[in-house]
Parts: C-alpha cells; structure tokens; sequence
C-alpha cells in the first residue's frame, strides 16, 4: 500500500499518521504538498487532522479550495480511498465528499480525550477487521467536532450503513452524557454512499501502540490494507 | 466597472443549535435582560468588488455566500447592503 498524507499549513498529525502507515504498519507513505497536483500514485489519501489555514472562515472551508484538493476529490470520484481524520473530515464535509458538516463543540469547549466508539459496520473497505458492536477507545481532540446534516440526509446515513462510528458510554449506549461534542445521533464517523472516503473526529493514528493507551485503530488500518491488496471490499 | 464595498451576513440556520447564541442568551438573562429570547451569533462579511452594476455584485456575492462564505448544509446569508465605495 502506498498512502499520502497531504500537508496543509496548519496540519498537525501528518507525522502521526505517516509514522502509523510507514513505521507500524510498515507500509509506503509519502507527504502531498497543498500547493501540488501530483498524487503521486498514491492507493489512499490521509486527509489528517489540524488546523488547516487557521480554520478561518470555518473549519476546513478554506483547505477544500487548496490544488492537492482538486485531485483528491478527482481521486474520489475514481473510486480511490481516502480517509480524513478530525480537520480532515471537516474538509471532506467541505469539498462534498461526504454529506453534512461539523459544527463548534455545543460545549463550546476544545475536548481532547479518549472516547468510547461503537463500531456500526464493517461492511466496508475501512472497518472490515472490527467487528458490529465492537467498543473501542479512541482519542478525539477537536473543538469543532459537532456533527450535523438535514433529517434526510441522516436517515440516509443510518438507512444505508454509512454510520460507521458512534459516541457510546461503556456498556455501548449513545447516551448524551458520551458524547463530546453534541454531534446529532452520537454520530463520531461515516462513509461516503460509495464506501470510498471515510470521515471520522476520532484519531485512529493516534490509537497504535499500546504504549500510548491504547491499539483500537490498527484494525483501521489493516482493514484498509486488506482492501488494497484484495482481500476485503465492500 | 464601479467598486462595491457589500455587507453580508451570515448566521446558523434556524433549527440548528447554535452553542454560542446559547451562551450569549443565557448571560443576557443573568445580567436582568429577561426579555431577550432566542440569541443567534453569525458573522459579518464586508467585501470591496468590482461590479457593472450593484445587480452584478449582489449576483457576485450570491455565488461567493454559495461556493465559499457560508456552509449551504448550517448557514443561511443575506446580503445587507451595496454600496458605492
């Protein structure tokens, strides 16, 4: 597999998410540059986590318009992987790659923390190693984390199977008090109707080596991988 | 071509929590404005254009708002003023 991880002014977990790829997975990895249109051939785009362009305007609004952005959305339309974790599911929301928006936190607070997720489906090309239901803890870190889309483009979601990730307590219930950031349906990441561009406020890259707490997003990963090479797909 | 100096306005959609309109509601109340009811904090746009026309430039702004200024999914805009700069 050979991922990139795009680089905006004011992304912050690009080297998180290429240590995951290239040091724990062990996998090609290679920075795509906003200002650059070469995608460099890559089989995943990694949209990381920041703040891109200072979050002006709002977040995300800005990055959508940058020259890496155009053939990322190309290669989305090609049917290509991407995944975009926190800023980059903001932007993902943004360039129209996945429906809705993220919103400020309703705590009007930045939360950086470990959450519980539920996994929703992994009847896709992202979550495949996971199993329904499966509890895992992942960091989140975000102040505009709040997701919200129109009653029909959420039931859409959840009709189709593109809820993928959800707020829930420890005994697995998407109670109010578990969720960080007021997102509508304790909604923490979906998939695009294509099943090919992930968005989540979670960082998975950030849940790799049991030294740091925990190693619930290796199976993202791997899932991804296993795509690549064949194995799985949705 | 005449230059525009516009005003737009932009705010949450009505229906969609607003957090900080929230805020600013219930400090309202605490300082004994208790006839304030719903608070919604939007952001205030100035734009200098170019434009044949003031036409024109709400034509321009209109496409600005949709394509940059304002999220179509949570914002709704409106253009206050055009003004000859």
């Amino acid at each position: 597999m050979k991922a990139g991880i795009v680089r905006f002014p004011g992304s912050n977990c690009d080297e998180d998410a290429f240590h995951a790829v290239a040091d724990l997975l062990g996998q090609q990895a290679v920075y795509l540059w906003h200002k650059d249109h070469d995608l460099q051939d890559v089989d995943l785009v990694i949209l990381p986590g920041g703040f891109s362009y200072g979050d002006y305007l709002r977040a995300g609004a800005i990055a959508r318009f940058s020259p890496i952005m155009q053939e990322v959305v190309a290669h989305a339309k090609r049917g290509g992987l991407v995944l975009g974790i926190c800023n980059g599911f903001q932007i993902a929301c943004e360039a129209g790659l996945l429906p809705g928006a993220l919103l400020r936190n309703d705590s009007l607070r930045f939360v950086s923390a470990p959450v519980t997720l539920r996994v929703e489906s992994i009847a896709t090309r992202f979550t495949a190693q996971y199993h329904v239901g499966q509890l895992v803890r992942i960091p989140v870190a975000h102040g505009d984390g709040r997701y919200t889309a129109d009653a029909d483009t959420l039931a859409r979601l959840e009709g189709e199977g593109q809820v993928v990730f959800r707020y829930v307590d420890e005994h697995g219930e998407p109670t109010r008090a578990a969720n960080p950031n007021g997102s509508l349906r304790n909604i923490a990441g979906i998939v695009s109707a294509e099943g090919n561009v992930l968005g989540m406020m979670p960082h998975p890259e950030r849940a790799m080596e049991s030294l740091l707490g925990s190693t619930d997003g290796l199976p993202l990963f791997q899932s991804i991988l296993d795509t690549l090479q064949g194995g799985v797909s949705a | 071509m005449s230059r525009f100096r516009c005003a737009i306005h932009i705010v949450p959609r009505r229906g969609i929590l607003d957090p900080q309109g929230k805020a600013v509601a219930d400090a309202l109340h605490s300082l004994g404005f208790a006839a304030v009811g719903d608070v919604r904090v939007g952001r205030y746009v100035i734009v200098e254009t170019e434009a044949a026309s003031a036409d024109a430039a709400r034509e321009s702004l209109r496409a600005m708002c949709d394509k940059l200024l304002a999220n179509p999914v949570t914002e709704d805009y409106d253009i206050a003023s055009v003004e000859p700069a």
